[in-house]
């Protein structure tokens, strides 16, 4: 694999090396010893010193705290650890939302009060998440080679003799070499696997107990297959028409506005199945009330590359000219066109944050986007190009070169030279999938399917009120009722899923406006001081024009205290801009030569 | 053979499914934001749900209390006993207790020749005084007169003019009447122990400060309304309005505060510091106001109508948060808030009694936890999101009988009619010789000390 041009630092995610769970107190006594021991801990090259040393100063404040504060109790011991624990900085980062604004101004008092007590609850809420969040029971999986090893090297048996026979157990192929070659998906919870060989050949099992639901021969084209919300109901995209069979195989609709179908994308929590045809239609079904909510002509000509941003619900369009499309259903043209790759694009990937999306394309590259800024960070070459790529909960990328498929770990920070895993198939592979919540990798080929244990893949802890991957029949029901009531409207699809939650300047100043035109002054403006009327000749019309001249004198006091501070800002600003210039001035380059 | 690390997820199943059947399920959680994404728009979708089910279950009336053979003119709460209410009507001489649990009248009496004009129960609750049209205060035992005792009141007072109200303070036995002035009684004596009058003939209604227990407000016939000290020989200051105010009442949380429900289809909240103007005014009825009573958090008031509706202000709102009407319901003369927040008596002229839910939607009975807990989770929600354009129309639509709802519309296109006349003579004169009158202080003409 080549360098690539941007290198961006972020921690990787996957394969870290597993500690014993440290305790909190832990930190204080034994900050240096830790630190040393880190260092030790040379070939894991994760942590720069950069990172050391800050968190060695988190440590240090934390340790100041405690020891000042080892109370006595009436028995005469001290507590070693008064108060309540501290929670690490970084969980709290995971769990907080939006920025905390300015409070309000104090005459608004009583607004000031309901915005402090928000804010200390969502604090308290904060604090307990990150609190919840340590106890956890499970840990990501993981892969480290030998020294000088790489980990691509390590073939499957190889795993599969290294781990528990339950976990050998999910590495396993299904030889179906008359139908395919086959394209997968895993349900949501990652309890059951979804197959439709494109010969018509569709299969349904719950992979892990190898439970066979149903097959059938539906003697057409399968372009597509994909599980709708629950593992009751999956739609296939046939060679004419869009179906939707039961888990029994049983052939529930036919729906004859959705033809030429290629690809498919389900939105769990808005339950609408997006297809892109062939002609050129992106369509939105709402599988809930089985109404087609629009058809959008993207005038791009055959759909077949598709990806979903599980963040926000925006469907991604590859094309053969080498643009990427985002499209939502509220709006007839792309909310943003991206030209990635010279010649067409051959599959999208985007990932679960919504932050980055990776892209292939016949120019044989791979590049890696980041979609909140439209920027490209990485740029790979890979001498085959990737037909199929998948990303995983913790952020591996699968690509499918010809038969065989690799994995790489951390795409997005500092370039990758080498997968993290490599595996061939049998045949050329189709589809690839991560399966959630597993360490495993779907992989449909012309020979039939093979699963592939990937460590460090999968979400180790689910959430049993979202995705329940042991849920009973009751429960099912109960969360399928929960979410059709919380279904969420097509219409609340946009790039910005936390618009909703943020005040509407715009509408409330048009409102203000129409409202001083009706009342022909503004309610709002502010009162024009009267003094008040004193006795004892304090009232007299020179006392009262003295008073009215220092209350005058106070506002424009006011108003130069302000400009002062933002002219001094913008000093500020200039000065700095200044030193940074006579500092990027100070070394010189090989092209000053040529300046004036 | 390679010497390598490796750990893949393998979860024990026994870890995350119940043990046997007898169990509850476990629900293993992981609050990581990245696994719950779209937060905000599925907890708008819950808001919004939310708020449809308020208004799908919002059926305010409970029960209709009737006996009385004519319009009901007065009620009074029972201080000790929430199920206990009393209630006086027109011109039937009859006054009735009634059991709110069981929803019957447990003792009829013949209390006065012509109006009962006004009722209250003394503070311990063993007794309670009327008056009415036939110049008569009377004080009765609370308990029901045993087999063969004669329903007697225990002590008579005759006064020289008519009583429209009467209002007993709360810890001393101290009472006082109204009508042709405003008068201090003690139980023990016949006659008053004060009278206080301004330069008024009549009075309809006189209120004892719940808090500070030796102040007292009343409604004079003159459009105004008198403040005073039970300690002074003379009043303290008045305000006089636009239009004749009816009855008063005070915030029991708020010492300073009291409404008052105004001939002109307003009702006035004031400090009594600051008399000069109210310092909120509550539109939304289209007839005169007949009646107000605080709930006894203080956080909101309900007022009766003659146009024959209730509506539930909170108490620094221009308008109001809820609106009952029933077919049959006639002009609402006389409304309480009951002791316990929750349920509100209206009586009308139609001989009834009515008795409404304080928080229509509201469910009645006892809660499981986690019913409490769905119910409190949904009330934030709706708090959250109250300002978005479709959860407020929801939550803010009600029906209104068609002559209500023509009439409002009318007074609204008046107003808008007002004010745009006035916008244009601003317009058109030189400026500043026109202020802008805010609607706080038109409707007040002056206040006397």
């Amino acid at each position: 694999m080549a360098a690539s041009s941007e290198t961006m630092l972020k921690k990787p995610h996957v394969g870290k090396k597993r500690k014993p769970p440290t305790r909190y107190w832990e930190g204080t006594e034994e900050e240096g010893k830790n630190d040393g021991k880190k260092q030790k801990e040379g070939d894991n090259n994760e942590q720069t010193p950069q990172q050391n040393n800050t968190r060695t100063k988190k440590g240090g404040k934390r340790g100041g705290k405690r020891g000042g504060a080892g109370k006595k109790v009436i028995s005469g011991k001290s507590d070693p650890f008064p108060g309540s624990a501290p929670v690490p900085e970084e969980k709290l980062n995971k769990f907080k939302r939006g920025v905390k604004g300015e409070l309000p101004p104090r005459p608004q008092y009583k607004l000031r009060d309901v915005v402090i007590r928000s804010e200390a609850a969502s604090d308290l809420a904060q604090k307990q998440n990150a609190r919840y969040d340590l106890m956890l029971p499970e840990d990501a999986g993981f892969l480290e080679g030998d020294e000088d090893e790489d980990t691509c090297t390590i073939s499957q048996d190889d795993i599969v003799d290294a781990v528990d026979i339950t976990a050998g157990a999910k590495y396993f192929s299904l030889t179906l070499s008359q139908f395919g070659p086959y394209r997968l998906d895993y349900s949501k919870t990652g309890r059951h696997l979804l197959l439709g060989g494109r010969r018509g050949h569709v299969t349904c099992l719950d992979w892990q107990s190898k439970q066979l639901m149903c097959e059938m021969n539906v003697m057409e084209t399968v372009n597509d297959v994909k599980w709708l919300h629950s593992e009751a109901l999956f739609a296939v995209a046939q060679k004419k028409w869009l179906y939707i069979y039961d888990n029994k195989g049983i052939e529930l609709h036919c729906i004859r506005k959705f033809n030429d179908v290629l690809r498919m994308q389900f939105l769990p929590y808005h339950f609408l199945l997006a297809t892109a045809s062939a002609t050129g239609f992106l369509q939105y079904l709402d599988v809930s009330v089985g109404k087609e909510v629009v058809a959008i002509c993207t005038k791009a000509g055959r759909l077949d590359v598709m990806a979903h941003n599980p963040h926000n619900a925006i469907i991604h369009l590859g094309h053969s000219n080498g643009t990427v499309t985002l499209w939502t259903p509220n709006q007839r043209e792309p909310l943003v066109k991206m030209l990635c790759h010279q010649g067409g694009v051959r599959s999208v990937a985007v990932d679960k944050t919504g932050t980055y999306m990776v892209t292939s394309g016949m120019d044989k590259k791979l590049k890696v986007y980041d979609i909140r800024a439209y920027r490209p960070l990485q740029s790979y070459f890979l001498p085959a190009g990737a037909s199929c790529l998948s990303l995983s909960q913790r952020g591996l990328l699968s690509a499918a070169t010809g038969d065989i498929v690799q994995v790489y770990r951390d795409v997005w920070g500092i370039p990758v030279t080498k997968p993290y895993m490599a595996h061939r198939a049998k045949g050329s592979v189709w589809g690839v999938h991560f399966c959630p919540f597993e360490d495993v990798l779907g992989v449909g080929h012309g020979e039939g399917f093979t699963s592939m244990v990937v460590p460090g893949a999968g979400e180790p802890n689910f959430d049993g009120l979202d995705a329940n991957p042991y849920r009973s029949a009751k429960q099912r029901q109960e969360w399928e009722v929960k979410a059709l009531l919380e279904k969420i409207q097509p219409e609340l699809i946009g790039l910005d899923p936390s618009q909703l939650s943020q005040v509407d300047h715009s509408t409330w100043e048009q409102r203000h406006v129409d409202r001083v035109q009706v009342l022909g002054f503004d309610p709002l403006a502010k009162e024009k001081f009267t003094p008040r009327l004193k006795t004892k000749g304090r009232s007299s019309s020179g006392k009262v024009e003295k008073r009215k001249k220092q209350v005058a004198h106070e506002d424009q006091r006011d108003v130069i205290r302000q400009t002062v501070e933002d002219r001094m800002k913008i000093d500020k600003e200039r000065k700095e801009k200044e030193k940074k210039k006579a500092a990027a001035a100070g070394q010189k380059s090989a092209l000053d030569r040529f300046r004036k | 053979i390679h010497a390598m690390k490796v750990k893949v997820l393998s979860r024990n199943p026994d870890d995350y499914v119940r043990e046997t059947k007898l169990d509850i399920q476990r629900v293993p959680r992981n609050y990581d934001p990245s696994l719950h994404p779209f937060e905000v728009p599925r907890e708008y979708t819950r808001a919004l749900n939310a708020t449809k089910l308020e208004r799908v279950f919002a059926k305010p009336f409970l029960a209709s209390l009737d006996g009385h053979r004519d319009g009901v003119n007065c009620m009074a709460k029972h201080p000790k006993s929430l199920s206990t209410m009393l209630s006086g009507s027109c011109d039937g001489e009859v006054l009735k207790v009634w059991n709110l649990t069981k929803r019957e009248c447990v003792r009829t009496l013949q209390a006065h020749e012509g109006f009962v004009r006004g009722m209250v129960v003394r503070f311990c609750g063993t007794s309670f005084f009327t008056v009415g049209d036939d110049k008569t205060i009377k004080q009765w035992k609370m308990e029901t007169p045993s087999y063969g005792e004669e329903e007697e009141p225990l002590n008579t007072i005759l006064g020289k003019s008519v009583f429209t109200s009467i209002d007993h303070h709360q810890k001393e036995g101290v009472f006082v009447t109204c009508g042709q002035q405003v008068d201090i009684w003690d139980e023990q004596r016949s006659s008053p122990i004060r009278s206080f009058s301004w330069g008024v003939d009549s009075f309809s209604c006189v209120r004892f400060n719940p808090v500070e227990t030796e102040l007292l407000a009343s409604c004079a016939s003159d459009r105004s309304i008198v403040l005073y000290d039970m300690r002074e020989a003379t009043p303290l200051k008045k305000v006089i309005m636009n239009m004749r105010s009816n009855t008063l009442c005070w915030n029991p949380m708020e010492a300073y505060n009291f409404t008052c429900s105004n001939e002109d289809y307003n009702l006035y909240t004031y400090d009594m510091r600051y008399l000069d103007k109210p310092f909120t005014v509550h539109m939304d009825h289209v007839s005169a106001v007949l009646d107000v009573d605080y709930s006894p958090t203080g956080k909101e008031f309900v007022s009766a109508s003659f146009d024959k509706t209730i509506r539930i202000f909170p108490k620094d709102s221009g308008h109001s948060r809820e609106v009952y009407h029933t077919k049959r319901m006639q002009h609402v003369i006389s409304i309480k808030w009951s002791s316990d927040n929750k349920y509100i008596l209206s009586a009308s002229d139609e001989m009834n009694i009515r008795l409404w839910k304080a928080n229509a939607a509201e469910k009645l009975g006892l809660l499981a936890p986690r019913e409490k807990a769905a119910v409190n989770y949904s009330q934030k929600l709706k708090e959250k999101f109250q300002h978005h354009p479709q959860i407020r129309r929801i939550s803010r639509h009600r029906h209104l009988p068609k002559s209500i709802y023509g009439q409002s519309k009318e007074l609204r296109v008046m107003k808008e009619a007002r004010r745009r006349k006035e916008r244009n003579v601003r317009k058109h004169s030189k400026p500043g010789s026109m202020p802008v009158v805010t609607e706080k202080e038109k409707h007040v003409v002056t206040v006397v000390n």
